[in-house]
């Protein structure tokens, strides 16, 4: 009995081990990161095509905006399939670390605080930020505290911290609006390379498969959802959501986009790079899409609040990396936890 | 020139520390003899305005400095020598050593300067009162170029009393030229700088 014991857990401990050792970038994620390469080169194809058409036909300024939007995609997909190569997911924890502290920058930079904070601010970037992400790359095991050091431990000391500096004025707000600066941008946000390290799948098949193509796909989906909801919405749109907060976004775009979202993550489970079905994927786009949204909303509306268009204006005078991320950071932590309650046996 | 490492470095690290973005708003970079006049918020202000000039421009500018502070100890001799920093005595004050006088014979006809003509460093929301020396070094030399400079955020990045920074993004922008007016008085002249450093705040 124990003989038996030990040879199946040798089975499903192996692949895990090779799986550790070898690339993160296995065959099913490559089909994916195929598909995705494929479509952008047609989508420079396309682009080049409508940059040659008269200006009469096309808007030169659309064109040069679809042109750039492509090129920002190319970039994202080269960092993350370089990032893939290398052996170990620690390289794609150290990534997000670095978007993590750059959008933290750019919510701080655009948050008035006061001179009160200065040390708080300094332990929110020092000390809080890359202690999430050492406990993201300490995987399953430190699942607890990676998942409450910042909503509970973090969030009681940012209060004590400033109060001890002596600065009592607008106090709750100075200390909500870091909570929120640290929440959105650091914590929400490493729910995404926290993908990578998921195990025990019910699925045992896909235990042998690389979670790369889990976080791969999350990643897409909340980009390609974003896009699909804009074109509907230019297409289709005539009840604008929140006028005051964002003009192009309506409920004829949100919706339609959502469901077109579902249709391609239903059809993208295909390749085998995710634990879904193709209908427990279209939800799994679904939920991905309306937290995306939730999430550009509400980012857009803190930047309505602070009279800015991109997070990026104070910077170079287009969009920062906070406008890139807004969709995904909403979406991780609700598409990590499904995950994990519904496809392995950590949940249950 | 020598060979010189930790000047770069040092840009660099600023560059990094305080991620900030350059704008010339009505200005170009150019080697000719000019005055950069800021606000002054944090220590790192002038290594900032320096690192944010181009490589040619930056051989050829010096941040200006006070003796009594950055003579004292190896270190700060050293950090002063790498930013090619130039250091005013301003205790022992004679006739013909006056610090405008002594700023200029450094100049020659080939330096530019980077000063603070608030004196000391403000509490981040308004500018002080401007002391007289940019008005005497526009009257003694009316062919330099005065650029105001403003630094935004800088005192959030590194506030006074300070000594951890906090990386949040600054700016940089160097405002248009100006020239001290024929027969302007010394009052006038220093408001309207005053007033040329902080209209770059808004724009």
């Amino acid at each position: 009995m124990d003989l038996l014991h030990d040879s199946t857990s040798m089975i499903f401990t192996a692949p895990l081990l090779a799986q550790q050792t070898a690339f993160l970038l296995d065959g099913a994620t490559g089909i994916l990161l195929g598909v995705v390469i494929s479509c952008l080169l047609i989508a420079t194809g396309a682009g080049q095509i409508l940059r040659r058409q008269p200006d009469s036909s096309v808007n030169p300024a659309i064109v040069q905006a679809f042109i750039r939007r492509v090129r920002a995609w190319w970039l994202m997909t080269a960092i993350l399939a370089v990032t893939f190569m290398i052996p170990s997911p620690v390289a794609t924890v150290i990534l997000f670390f670095l978007i993590s502290f750059w959008a933290l920058r750019e919510f701080i930079t655009l948050t008035p605080t006061r001179l009160g904070d200065h040390r708080t601010l300094f332990w929110v970037f020092f000390i809080l930020t890359p202690a999430q992400y050492v406990l993201v790359a300490m995987g399953q095991s430190q699942y607890e505290l990676f998942s409450i050091l910042i909503p509970v431990y973090g969030f009681l000391f940012i209060a004590a911290r400033i109060a001890v500096a002596g600065d009592f004025k607008r106090f709750l707000e100075r200390i909500a609006k870091i909570q929120a600066g640290l929440y959105i941008c650091v914590y929400a946000l490493s729910y995404a390379p926290a993908l990578l390290y998921l195990k025990d799948w019910t699925d045992p098949e896909y235990s042998q498969r690389s979670t790369a193509g889990l976080l791969f796909y999350f990643l897409l989906i909340a980009q390609l959802s974003d896009l699909l909801q804009f074109v509907c919405s230019r297409l289709l749109g005539k009840n604008v959501i929140a006028p005051n907060i964002n003009a192009s976004r309506t409920w004829e775009g949100f919706f339609a986009g959502t469901g077109v979202t579902a249709v391609v993550g239903a059809t993208l489970s295909l390749t085998g790079a995710t634990p879904f079905n193709p209908w427990q994927s279209a939800v799994m786009s679904i939920v991905i899409a309306v937290m995306g949204a939730a999430g550009a909303m509400a980012m857009s509306a803190i930047k309505r609040d602070r009279g800015v268009q991109d997070y990026g204006t104070l910077v170079e005078g287009h969009a920062g990396v906070l406008d890139r991320i807004d969709a995904i950071c909403f979406a991780a932590p609700v598409f990590f936890h499904l995950t994990r309650y519904y496809f392995t046996t950590l949940g249950s | 020139m020598k060979f010189n490492l930790t000047g770069p470095f040092l840009a660099g690290l600023a560059k990094v520390v305080a991620g900030n973005s350059v704008r010339w708003v009505d200005c170009h970079p150019d080697t000719c003899q000019r005055v950069y006049f800021a606000n002054h918020t944090s220590h790192i202000d002038a290594v900032i305005i320096w690192a944010s000039l181009p490589k040619e421009c930056r051989e050829l500018t010096k941040p200006v400095a006070a003796k009594d502070y950055w003579d004292k100890g190896w270190f700060r001799r050293y950090l002063a020598r790498s930013l090619n920093a130039m250091l005013i005595d301003r205790e022992n004050i004679k006739v013909h050593r006056s610090p405008v006088e002594s700023m200029l014979k450094e100049m020659g006809d080939k330096y530019s300067v980077i000063i603070f003509p608030e004196g000391s460093r403000n509490d981040g929301t308004t500018l002080r009162e401007f002391k007289s020396g940019l008005f005497y070094l526009a009257k003694k030399r009316p062919d330099l170029e005065l650029v105001p400079v403003y630094v935004d955020n800088m005192t959030r990045i590194l506030p006074k009393g300070e000594y951890l920074p906090v990386p949040l993004l600054s700016r940089v922008i160097f405002g248009p030229p100006i020239w001290l007016e024929n027969g302007e008085p010394k009052v006038d002249f220093l408001a309207r700088a005053r007033e040329s450093v902080s209209r770059l705040r808004d724009v």
